[in-house]
């Protein structure tokens, strides 16, 4: 006879309990104040209705953070990825230094990006003749040099590239754990009826890769939008505010401003694009894997 | 795999491309071995005589000991919170088929794709209000239910993929559900433990904002707040600034290497929903 005991329910209250304090009564919280005046003060707020909203919509600083935040998450989604999967398909293979490259690629993760991004402030230094642009200068391409962090235009690249460098190798990982599991008999077979390197990628790598590919899109996309720290630590969102995202708006809003209510309500904004990026990624993204 | 011609062509272009890709800590590292009449007359040639001066100095003027020992206790602390209250909470929502524990699940999840700067101001006010501001409580408890949605995530999924019930006959030997689970069904899980374990620890060492808010200037700060706060202190001393960094990133880097294929699998197969 088999007896069936359920575990009991009480196991799960540690969990509840600290999720419901932490994360959902301040977010249900949070979303309400979007639609008030609170100055973080004291609990004196009053309804305002979508004022704030009305406010974000004619506020160009907010405005160019949702530019910037959208521009710097497709840059770090196509590019990231890219590397990674170039990163990946090139260590991937027989050559003998395969190991120690994977470590190479992969250690920036590990670190705090306050630390990379301190690291590439060096490296970004203005001086002709220091970080990148002496490198620049001595391989004769010192016309190149640039204000990497000081030029309007190319700031928020600068911090883009940043990300980039220190995530491809996490890209890169999950994208290892795809071709370890593509049968090598495939590619044998193939090989034997002609086909070439390209043709085996398209047609036996890339479609076996799709669950890789959701997963490093989803979490570059969500890296991307929620984007803060290397900003705060590289640029402060400066100059002026090109380099500013959603994030360090709604953060400087709150506690530089002390306009709390209209800070939750550009959150309540990055919450709703993350939520439905999320959500629309997932469905194409799941519809190309069992197409595949 | 054969060694062929186009393999060795292959290997010296990634080789170069690795070259490439570690330039920023050649600048980081030359910098830290020179003195500032080095720095300012060749910033990017080799330390000659490199001095090491800059290592005792950064050491001590960004207090980095007892944010390594903040840094520590924070993240093992909750880390091993994550660890329990995680595990206990998917096995119920996993071998439970109730509408309960369906909706609790998709709650959890919920907390996945929810950006914390939503509920960022009302969660700072509760922890002030609380007296929690500044004390390694506050960010423990934080750390908890921020990543307890990924944690349960983790769990159940795995539970979910293990063959049916042991504990039964722990039960009827006349353990009790917390026993039973300990030694019967936790020890299985070691594979997803490892994953969250690693996971959250990186997580957790390495965050920022949230440090920055509730233990700046408490005397509290793990060594990103502590390394931010130091940068900006000393932010024309190139010299001083790059040894601080690579001291407060040396830690990390060498547990990695140390631990380099667990971190590596843990990073590669924890995402697998």
């Amino acid at each position: 006879m088999r007896v069936r005991i359920a575990p009991p329910w009480w196991f799960a209250v540690p969990a509840i309990l600290v999720y419901a304090v932490v994360v959902l009564y301040p977010s249900i919280a949070g979303a309400g104040s979007a639609f008030t005046d609170w100055s973080g003060i004291g609990n004196a707020k009053t309804f305002v209705g979508i004022d704030n909203f009305k406010q974000l919509a004619h506020d160009s600083q907010a405005l160019g953070a949702l530019r910037n935040t959208l521009l710097l998450t497709v840059a770090i989604v196509v590019v990231q990825n890219g590397i990674g999967l170039l990163l990946a398909l090139g260590v991937h293979t027989g050559i003998k230094s395969r190991m120690a490259l994977r470590l190479v690629f992969f250690a920036p993760v590990v670190v705090s990006p306050v630390m990379v991004s301190f690291l590439w402030k060096f490296v970004y230094n203005p001086a002709p003749d220091a970080g990148l642009n002496a490198a620049l200068g001595a391989v004769g391409l010192g016309g190149l040099r640039q204000d990497w962090l000081g030029n309007p235009s190319l700031a928020l690249w600068s911090v883009a590239f940043t990300v980039i460098w220190q995530c491809a190798g996490y890209s890169m990982v999950i994208f290892l754990a795809g071709l370890e599991g593509v049968p090598a008999e495939l590619h044998e077979s193939a090989m034997v009826d002609g086909a070439g390197t390209v043709a085996r990628f398209r047609y036996i790598t890339w479609p076996l890769l799709a669950p890789a590919v959701t997963i490093n899109v989803m979490l570059s996309t969500v890296g991307g939008l929620t984007l803060f720290t290397q900003i705060i630590a590289m640029t402060n969102g400066g100059p002026g505010y090109a380099t500013d995202t959603l994030s360090t708006v709604l953060y400087k809003q709150a506690f530089v401003f002390g306009k709390f209510g209209y800070s939750t309500a550009v959150a309540l904004v990055l919450a709703i694009f993350v939520a439905a990026v999320s959500f629309l990624q997932i469905g194409y993204l799941r519809s190309r894997e069992t197409a595949a | 795999m054969k060694y062929r011609p186009r393999t060795f062509l292959l290997e010296l272009v990634m080789i170069a491309v690795a070259i490439g890709f570690l330039f920023p800590v050649y600048v980081l590292v030359t910098l830290a071995f020179k003195d500032p009449q080095q720095i300012a007359n060749r910033p990017l040639s080799l330390p000659s005589p490199p001095s090491v001066g800059s290592f005792g100095e950064a050491w001590r003027s960004a207090d980095l000991g007892s944010a390594l020992l903040n840094s520590t206790l924070i993240t093992v602390v909750s880390v091993v919170l994550l660890i329990a209250f995680g595990s206990l909470a998917a096995y119920f929502l996993a071998r439970t088929a109730t509408r309960l524990s369906y909706s609790l699940y998709i709650l959890f999840l919920v907390g996945i794709i929810l950006p914390f700067q939503l509920g960022m101001i009302p969660l700072y006010q509760l922890v002030d209000n609380a007296g929690l501001l500044g004390t390694y409580q506050g960010m423990i408890i934080f750390y908890t239910g921020i990543q307890l949605p990924f944690t349960v995530f983790l769990y159940t999924g795995f539970i979910r993929s293990l063959p049916a019930d042991y504990t039964n006959a722990a039960l009827i030997d006349g353990a009790s559900h917390l026993q039973a689970f300990a030694h019967v069904i936790f020890p299985l899980l070691r594979p997803i433990t490892g994953t969250v374990l690693i996971l959250n620890a990186v997580q957790i060492w390495n965050d920022f904002f949230t440090p920055l808010l509730y233990l700046g200037g408490s005397g509290h700060e793990t060594v990103p707040v502590r390394v931010f706060a130091f940068v900006n202190q000393y932010t024309s001393n190139y010299g001083l600034v790059a040894a601080g960094l690579i001291l407060a990133a040396l830690p990390i880097l060498l547990l990695f290497l140390i631990l380099q294929r667990y971190v590596i699998r843990g990073f590669a197969s924890g995402l697998k929903g």
